[in-house]
């Protein structure tokens, strides 16, 4: 990994912002996962905020490795995001069964 | 600064989880923050320095136990509902978990402070041992003894877990569920031919291969998949004691080999075959674990005319 020295003012602001955007996602999904009132819109809430800000912390971090770690990390992204999606319909199908036999 | 922050949160969000997974009324939940707990755990010992233990503790400690728990609490039905216990009935319980953590305490407070000679000494054979990764050489080489009891422990909890294993469930999997464990198991075999290959020079080794490989393999059987994959098929028998079988047969070659020289030493391979002998003994038993936990999650009752004619009238009996 190299040092943030060797970044430009431009590829730092932009990482940092990408960074923070991701967390900002993290926290919101987190919130609506505590807050929201049913199971849907709290799988809705998680899902879809946790990947996107998933997304984003890796692209702010791809300023800081090598193209061999990017892909890797890419690649991490893609397998979270579908088995979160899989995972996700999975729960929304158990409690559309459930409401269905309440 | 930031470090010490981030150790603080870890060390108090730990025991924040393990507590309420203890003292958690509903068992489900409990199972849930014992997920959380895991990967939490996992993060301390990659936080320690020690990778190994972290790839297992994601693996066996949170995947397979989480899924492990899960198909108990499944299986379990009404049971789920913690019964009221009154006190006379707590108290041997709590005085059996008091002696238990007074005895790891005072083991905690004997560990010595200093690593001691033992790391010196490792790395001071390991040119001898047939691998570079200490933890490997420590595991298969200098400590194989532990290993290979490690495999029996492993072949007995499943015999066990067999003779109670309980009767099939006829469910439908789901379409999509089936095709995403599909498309995941050849990157999940890939992954564990790395993790095993790299256990060499690298953290890895048969015991993350083969829960990475079960992992998947748990996946598949809940989604009716790998059919084959149960205790009635011949082959899962001979490669689930293989693992064991292979350790005890090269233990003895070696054994034999040694005895043309000097006085044998039980468990020690010569340094020219150590890497060969230590990669045959990790194959095997990366397939007899994988075998194994995957049959401890998801085990049902064997197709013997027996149960099946039991099953057959427990059926009749339900419709």
């Amino acid at each position: 990994m190299s040092d943030i020295g060797e970044l430009s003012l431009f590829s730092f602001v932009l990482s940092s912002g990408l960074l923070f955007i991701g967390l900002l996602f993290f926290i919101a999904g987190s919130i609506g996962m505590l807050r929201f009132p049913d199971s849907f819109s709290r799988l809705h809430a998680v899902t879809k905020a946790d990947s996107l800000g998933l997304g984003s912390v890796i692209a702010g971090l791809m300023f800081y490795s090598s193209w061999w770690q990017n892909l890797l990390m890419l690649l991490i992204w893609l397998l979270v995001m579908a088995s979160g999606t899989v995972s996700c319909q999975l729960l929304a199908r158990f409690c559309k069964a459930k409401q269905d036999q309440a | 600064m930031s470090l010490l922050l981030f150790d603080t949160l870890l060390c108090g969000l730990l025991l924040a989880l393990a507590l309420a997974s203890v003292l958690s009324r509903q068992l489900s939940h409990a199972v849930i923050l014992y997920i959380a707990f895991g990967l939490l755990m996992a993060m301390a010992w990659a936080r320690l320095a020690a990778p190994d233990l972290a790839l297992a503790e994601a693996a066996i400690g949170a995947g397979l136990t989480g899924a492990l728990c899960f198909t108990a609490l499944a299986r379990q039905g009404q049971l789920a509902l913690s019964p009221v216990v009154s006190w006379q009935q707590r108290c041997w319980p709590a005085l059996f978990v008091l002696v238990t953590l007074s005895g790891l305490l005072l083991a905690l407070l004997q560990i010595p402070a200093s690593p001691g000679p033992l790391p010196a000494l490792v790395l001071q054979e390991l040119a001898g041992s047939g691998v570079s990764h200490p933890v490997t050489a420590v595991l298969l080489n200098f400590r194989s003894w532990d290993t290979l009891l490690e495999l029996l422990v492993l072949l007995l909890a499943l015999l066990g877990t067999l003779q109670v294993a309980p009767a099939p469930v006829r469910q439908n999997s789901w379409a999509l569920s089936r095709s995403w464990s599909q498309l995941l198991a050849p990157l999940i075999i890939l992954l564990a031919g790395y993790v095993l290959w790299a256990g060499a020079s690298q953290p890895g080794g048969a015991f993350q291969a083969g829960a990475l490989l079960a992992a998947g393999a748990v996946v598949l059987k809940l989604n009716k998949q790998l059919n084959w994959l149960a205790w009635r098929n011949i082959w899962v028998r001979f490669f689930a004691v293989a693992g064991l079988g292979v350790f005890v047969i090269a233990a003895l070659a070696a054994w034999l080999l040694q005895g043309l020289a000097a006085e044998p030493v039980w468990l020690r391979w010569p340094p020219q075959l150590a890497k060969y002998i230590i990669l045959l003994i990790e194959t095997f038993a990366t397939l007899a674990i994988a075998i194994t936990l995957t049959l401890l999650v998801v085990a049902e009752q064997p197709d013997t005319p027996l149960s099946l004619e039991t099953q057959d009238s427990a059926g009749g009996s339900d419709d």
